[in-house]
C-alpha cells in the first residue's frame, strides 16, 4: 500500500516516528510533574520555567566553564534539582495543609519570576547550542532522514522513565514514598522523615524537567518563553493519564505525541488543540484519566 | 472541592443585614466605593479607570463561581474574549448601537457557558478547572481561525457609537459614566444573587455538596446557573472593554487571561464581595504604572503571586475584614 | 553577560517615570510649549525585546542627541514603555500618554494588533505615529492614516525582496511553512505572488499553530517530501528561530535545499549561531555592516542591551525621529505640536538622510522608501570578526522594494 488517506505511507511513517520523538519530551516533562503531584499534591506550574532552566545551565555550562553537552547532562539536573530543594524548602513546604489551588498559584508565581529574571539576563531571542559531535548526523530510513540525536532522545527517554518508575515501585525508598502518599502520618511515626522525603522528590521532579531542558537544548531554542509554550500541552498530558500516576503520565505522553505528529499531517492547523480535545473527552468518560485512580 | 481561601473559621461578628442583603459594615464599604466611581475620573484618567471597571466587573462573575460555589474556572477568558469579538462584531459590523452590542456579549457569553458549563459542572476540583482550561483552547482556536474576528489583528476601530440614540460616547467622561453604571449594575446583581435563597443552596453547595444533594437540593442544576450567570457577566464585561477601547483582539481569549482574572480575585481576596474589584483595580494599575519597568513587569506580578499565597492568602480585602473581624 | 547594559537601561526607565509615572492628574497645558515629547512604546518582555525593547529607546536618544535642536532650546523628552505585546495595555498606555501627559509622537510599537489600534487613536488626536516595528502593510493600505510614518520595513517588501529574488537566483520550486495567522498569511500569499510572477512555482503549504508550536520537524519533512528546491518560513521570532535550527538538523540544507527566512533580524541570526544559520537567505533595510555610514552610526550607537548589534527596527526608530524632529527644526515646536498631520506632511516633504538608511523619501501613504537588501548568512569560516554574518546578495532599489502606491488601496492616495 503507497497510501494511507491520500497521504504516502512513508511520509506517514515518518511523521509517527517523530510524534514519538516529541512524546519522548512529553513523557519525561510530565512524569516529573506526576512525581510530584503524587507525593506533594502541588501541581507545579514551575515545571516548564525549570525545563527552561536545565537547557540554560546547560548553556552557562558551556560557555562560562567549558563543560560541554554530557557533563551538562549530569550537572544540570543536580544544579536546578537543588534550586528546586530551595524552593520546596522555603515555600511550597509551607503549603501542603491547604487547597490545591494554592500551591498552583504559588508555583506559577514562581515561574514568572524565574522567566522574567532570565529574559532580563540573556534577552528573548535565544541562544545557540549544538548537537554534541557524538550525535551528529542521520541515519537513512529509506522513508526519511532520521537525526542520530532524535534516536538518541527517545532512547534516554524511555531509559529514564523505566528507571523512575522502578525506582517508584521497587525500591524500598519508593515503598516509603507511596506509602507517604497514602498516609504521611503513619509513615513519620514509623520513624521516617517525611518532610524530608518531600523536599527531596520535588528535587528530583524538578531535576527530570532539568534533564528534558538539557535534551532540547540543542534541538529548540533555547529561550527563556521556551518552557511556558510547553507547560500547558505538558499540563493535559498529566490530566488525561491521570493526576499523579507515574505509568499514565509516561503512556499518554508518547501517546498524544503520536496523535499530536498525526494531525499535523492531516489537519496541521489544528495540532495543537487536538490535545485538549483528547482532553475533554478522556475527562468526561473516564473522570481520573486513563491510568488514575478515582 | 473545600472552600479555597482563609474566610472561613475566622470568629467574624454576627452582623445584621441592614439594606439590599448588605451589612453595616458592608454598606459603609459600598458607599466608599460608590464615592470613588463617581469622583475619580475628576482626578485620575477615565480610560484607564474604565478598564479597571471592566475588569473589576470579569473578576467579580469568576469570583461568584470560585468563592461562592467552590469552582475553579480556568477557561473565563473564554466568554471574556468571545463577549468582546461579539459586541464588536455587532457594533462595526452589523452598526449595531453600543447596549444593544454589549448585550450580545452578555448573551455569548451565556450561551458558550450553558455548553461548556453543562459539560464541565460533571467534574470537581482540578478536574472542573482543566475541563474549562480544555475548552477555553477551543475557543481560542476557533477565534484564531475564524474570519471575522480577523486573526491576530484582532477587529480594530469599533466605534463607540450612540447610546439609546442619546448620549455620545466618543466623550471619555460620557463614556465613563456608562461602563460605571454597567459595572454597578453587574456588582449588584452578583450580590443580590450572593444573598437570595439561590445563593444560599450555592454556599451549602461549596461547604458540602453531598449534604445538599440529600437535602433534596438538585446541585448540578444550581451549579450550571451559577455557570451561566458568570458567563455571561464576563461576557458583559468583555463586551464593554471592546466598545470602550474600540478593540478586540486575541489576548482576551488567551489562557493567560484565564489566569489573571484568578490573580485579580486571589489578591483582592476570594469569596469577598469587594475582593475582585480591589485584585482588578491594583492588576491593571501594575500593568498600567509599572509598564515603564519594562521587562520587570512580570517578574514584579510574579512576586506578588508568591506573596499572596505565602502571606495574604485572604487577599486584599479579606485580611482586612479579618482585621476588622467583620465580612466584606 | 548582560549585567551592566540591563541594569543602565532599567535605571534610565526608572528615571523617566516621574514624567508620566505619578497617579494624580496633570493637565498638558501647564506643560512647557517648547517641548516635544517623545513615548516610545514597544515590547519589553517578550519575544520582540531584542529587536525592538530598550535598544530603540536608546537609538532614539541618540538620534534626539544628533538632531542638535536642544542646542537650539527645544527641551525633547523620551518616555519609553512594555505594552506586553497586548493591544488593551498598549491602547491605554498610549491614550495616556496624549490626553494626560502631553506626548506628541509614539514611535516604534512591534506587533501588528498593537500597531493598529495604537494608529487609530493617533489619528483621532491628531499626534504623530512612527511605526518603526510592526510588519503589516495595512498600516499604508486600508488603513493608512495622515498621521503614520511606516519606517522600516512590511510584509510586502519582506515577500518581495525574498520571493522575487529567491526565484531569480535559481530557487524555481517553493514549499511554505507558516505560522498560522494573519501575518504569516499575508506572507505566504505575497511572497507566492512574486514567485509565480516571477516564473517559480509553489508546491505545497503547511500551516503550523500559533503560538505553541515548538517542534516543526514534522513540518520540515513534509516540506522535504515535496522536493522543493526552497522553504519558505512565513513566521517571526522563536517559531522562525526553532524551525531553521531543525531544518539543520534534520539536514535539509545539507541536501541542497534552501531555507528563506521571510522575517529574520540579526538577532535571531546570532542567536542561532552562524553554524546552524548558513546559508540562510533573508531581507533586511538595515545591517550594520553594510557600508561605512552604517558602521559609523553602530559605532555611535554602542552595543544595545544584551550586548547586541542594532536590529533594523531599533536603526529605524532612530532614523524616524531623527527626521521628524529635523521637520520640527524647521517648522517650529508650536507648529508641530499643534497638528501632527501638518508634521507629518511637512516630514513627507522633506528627502531623508541618515547613517542608517542613507537617502531616501516619504510617499503620501505614509510607506518610507528606501532600498532592501537581499542577504545570505555567512559560514562559520567566512565570518571574520564579531557579528560579521551576511553577504550581500542583491540589492532592491527604493522603487520597487516596497508596494507601489497606487496598488494599496489606501484613501490618503485617491484623494
Amino acid at each position: 500500500m503507497d497510501e494511507i488517506f491520500g497521504i504516502p505511507a512513508p511520509l506517514l511513517f515518518g511523521q509517527l516516528l517523530l510524534g514519538l520523538i516529541n512524546g519522548a519530551f512529553y513523557a519525561l516533562l510530565s512524569l516529573g510533574l506526576a512525581v510530584i503531584f503524587g507525593m506533594l499534591n502541588v501541581i507545579n506550574f514551575t515545571h516548564g520555567a525549570q525545563f527552561m532552566m536545565g537547557a540554560f545551565v546547560a548553556w552557562m555550562l558551556l560557555n562560562w566553564a567549558g563543560l560541554g553537552y554530557w557533563w551538562a547532562l549530569l550537572l544540570a539536573p543536580v544544579l536546578v534539582g537543588l534550586t528546586g530543594v530551595l524552593i520546596e524548602r522555603t515555600m511550597i513546604s509551607r503549603l501542603y495543609k491547604l487547597d490545591h489551588l494554592y500551591g498552583l498559584l504559588l508555583t506559577f508565581g514562581v515561574g514568572l519570576v524565574i522567566e522574567g529574571v532570565f529574559r532580563n539576563e540573556f534577552g528573548s531571542s535565544g541562544m545557540p547550542y549544538r548537537i554534541p559531535a557524538e550525535l551528529q548526523g542521520s541515519w537513512d530510513l529509506g522513508f526519511m532522514f532520521m537525526p542520530i540525536y532524535r534516536g538518541w532522545v527517545v532512547v534516554v527517554a524511555i531509559v529514564m522513565c523505566l528507571a523512575t518508575w522502578l525506582v517508584i515501585e521497587k525500591t524500598k525508598i519508593g515503598s516509603y514514598l507511596r506509602a507517604a502518599t497514602e498516609n504521611p502520618a503513619l509513615v513519620q511515626a514509623f520513624g521516617i522523615n517525611v518532610p524530608r522525603m518531600m523536599t527531596l522528590t520535588y528535587g528530583a521532579g524538578v531535576a527530570l524537567a532539568a534533564f528534558a531542558g538539557v535534551l532540547a537544548a540543542p534541538i529548540y531554542s533555547v529561550n527563556p518563553q521556551m518552557g511556558a509554550n510547553l507547560i500547558i500541552i505538558v499540563f493535559a498530558v498529566v490530566v488525561i493519564g491521570g493526576m499523579g500516576s507515574i505509568l499514565g503520565s509516561v503512556v499518554t505522553g508518547f501517546a498524544l505525541g503520536v496523535i499530536e505528529g498525526l494531525t499535523k499531517v492531516f489537519w496541521p492547523e489544528a495540532s495543537s488543540t487536538v490535545i485538549f480535545v483528547v482532553m475533554a473527552i478522556v475527562l468526561l468518560t473516564r473522570p481520573a484519566g486513563l491510568f488514575g485512580r478515582a | 472541592m473545600a472552600a479555597p481561601g482563609g474566610f472561613s473559621g475566622t470568629d467574624f461578628k454576627q452582623e445584621d443585614t441592614v439594606f439590599f442583603g448588605f451589612t453595616r459594615t458592608q454598606l459603609a464599604a459600598f458607599a466608599i466605593m460608590l464615592a470613588f466611581i463617581a469622583i475619580s475620573p475628576f482626578f485620575l484618567y477615565p480610560v484607564f479607570l474604565m478598564k479597571v471597571l471592566c475588569f473589576a466587573l470579569f473578576a467579580c462573575a469568576f469570583n461568584l463561581l470560585i468563592g461562592y460555589v467552590g469552582l475553579l474556572s480556568f477557561g473565563h477568558a473564554a466568554y471574556f474574549g468571545m463577549g468582546g469579538y461579539l459586541a464588536g462584531h455587532a457594533a462595526k459590523v452589523w452598526g449595531l448601537p453600543p447596549e444593544l452590542a454589549i448585550l450580545i456579549g452578555g448573551a455569548v457569553g451565556a450561551g458558550l457557558g450553558l455548553v461548556i458549563g453543562a459539560i464541565a459542572i460533571r467534574r470537581q476540583g482540578i478536574y472542573f478547572a482543566m475541563i474549562t482550561l480544555a475548552f477555553a483552547q477551543m475557543v481560542y482556536f476557533f477565534c484564531l481561525q475564524a474570519e471575522f474576528t480577523g486573526g491576530e489583528d484582532g477587529i480594530q476601530a469599533i466605534p463607540r457609537g450612540v447610546l439609546f440614540g442619546v448620549f455620545d460616547l466618543r466623550s471619555d467622561m460620557t463614556m465613563y459614566w456608562v461602563v460605571a453604571a454597567v459595572f454597578l449594575i453587574g456588582f449588584l446583581l452578583i450580590h443580590r444573587i450572593i444573598h437570595s435563597p439561590f445563593g444560599m443552596v450555592l454556599k451549602s453547595i461549596r461547604e458540602n455538596e453531598p449534604r445538599a444533594t440529600s437535602l433534596g437540593y438538585r446541585t448540578d442544576d444550581y451549579k450550571l446557573m451559577a455557570f451561566v450567570l458568570s458567563a455571561a457577566l464576563s461576557g458583559v464585561a468583555g463586551g464593554t472593554k471592546a466598545i470602550v477601547f474600540g478593540i478586540a483582539t486575541l489576548t482576551d481569549v488567551f489562557w493567560t487571561m484565564s489566569g489573571e482574572v484568578v490573580l485579580m480575585s486571589l489578591v483582592g481576596g476570594l469569596g469577598t464581595i469587594f475582593g475582585p474589584v480591589m485584585g482588578a483595580a491594583v492588576i491593571i494599575t501594575m500593568q498600567n504604572y509599572l509598564a515603564e519597568f519594562g521587562a520587570w513587569v512580570t517578574v514584579i506580578q510574579g512576586v506578588i503571586f508568591v506573596l499572596c499565597v505565602l502571606a495574604f492568602r485572604r487577599g486584599i480585602v479579606g485580611e482586612i475584614g479579618n482585621w476588622l473581624r467583620v465580612r466584606l | 553577560m548582560s549585567h551592566e547594559t540591563t541594569r543602565r537601561a532599567v535605571l534610565g526607565a526608572a528615571a523617566t517615570a516621574p514624567v508620566w509615572g505619578a497617579l494624580p492628574y496633570r493637565s498638558a497645558k501647564a506643560q512647557a510649549a517648547n517641548t516635544i515629547r517623545i513615548g516610545v512604546m514597544n515590547d519589553q518582555s517578550g519575544l520582540y525585546r531584542d529587536i525592538s525593547g530598550p535598544g530603540s529607546t536608546q537609538a532614539v536618544r541618540l538620534a534626539v542627541q544628533e538632531s542638535g535642536i536642544t542646542q537650539r532650546g527645544v527641551n525633547v523628552e523620551v518616555v519609553q514603555a512594555d505594552h506586553q505585546n497586548r493591544p488593551d495595555v498598549g491602547s491605554t498606555v498610549v491614550r495616556q500618554w496624549i490626553d494626560r501627559d502631553g506626548i506628541d509622537v509614539i514611535v516604534d510599537v512591534p506587533t501588528s494588533s498593537v500597531a493598529l489600534a495604537v494608529n487609530t487613536i493617533v489619528r483621532e488626536r491628531n499626534k504623530v505615529f512612527l511605526a518603526s516595528g510592526p510588519a503589516t502593510s495595512d498600516l499604508t493600505g486600508a488603513q493608512c492614516s495622515p498621521n503614520t510614518v511606516h519606517w522600516t520595513y512590511d510584509t510586502w517588501m519582506l515577500a518581495r525582496g525574498t520571493g522575487g529574488a529567491m526565484v531569480a537566483a535559481g530557487g524555481q520550486t517553493w514549499f511554505f511553512i507558516t505560522a498560522d495567522y494573519a501575518f504569516g498569511h499575508a506572507l505566504e500569499r505575497d511572497t507566492s505572488e512574486f514567485v509565480r510572477q516571477a516564473g517559480g512555482r509553489i508546491l505545497g503549504s503547511v500551516r503550523t499553530p500559533f503560538p505553541g508550536t515548538t517542534d516543526f520537524s514534522s513540518f520540515l519533512v513534509q516540506a522535504q517530501a515535496s522536493r522543493a528546491q526552497v522553504v519558505g518560513l512565513a513566521n517571526a521570532g522563536g517559531d522562525t528561530i526553532n524551525s531553521i535550527k531543525q531544518a539543520a538538523e534534520f539536514g535539509l540544507t545539507r541536501r541542497g535545499v534552501r531555507l528563506a527566512g521571510l522575517l529574520v533580524f540579526i538577532t535571531d541570526v546570532h542567536s542561532l549561531g552562524l553554524q546552524t544559520a548558513q546559508g540562510l537567505v533573508l531581507t533586511e533595510t538595515f545591517y550594520w555592516d553594510l557600508n561605512d555610514r552604517t558602521r559609523a552610526f553602530t559605532q555611535r550607537l554602542g552595543p544595545v542591551p544584551g550586548n547586541l548589534r542594532p536590529s533594523m527596527v531599533q536603526a529605524g526608530c532612530y532614523s524616524a525621529v531623527l527626521h521628524y524632529l529635523k521637520a520640527v527644526g524647521e517648522m517650529g515646536v508650536a507648529a508641530a505640536k499643534a497638528s501632527g498631520v501638518d508634521a507629518v506632511n511637512r516630514m513627507k516633504a522633506m528627502p531623508t538622510s541618515d547613517d542608517a538608511f542613507g537617502e531616501g523619501t516619504i510617499r503620501p501613504d505614509g510607506r518610507k522608501i528606501h532600498p532592501a537588501y537581499l542577504f545570505q548568512v555567512k559560514a562559520p569560516n567566512e565570518s571574520r570578526y564579531a557579528w560579521d554574518y551576511y553577504t550581500l546578495l542583491q540589492t532592491v532599489p527604493a522603487d520597487q522594494a516596497f508596494r507601489p502606491l497606487a496598488a494599496g488601496g489606501c484613501a490618503l492616495v485617491r484623494s
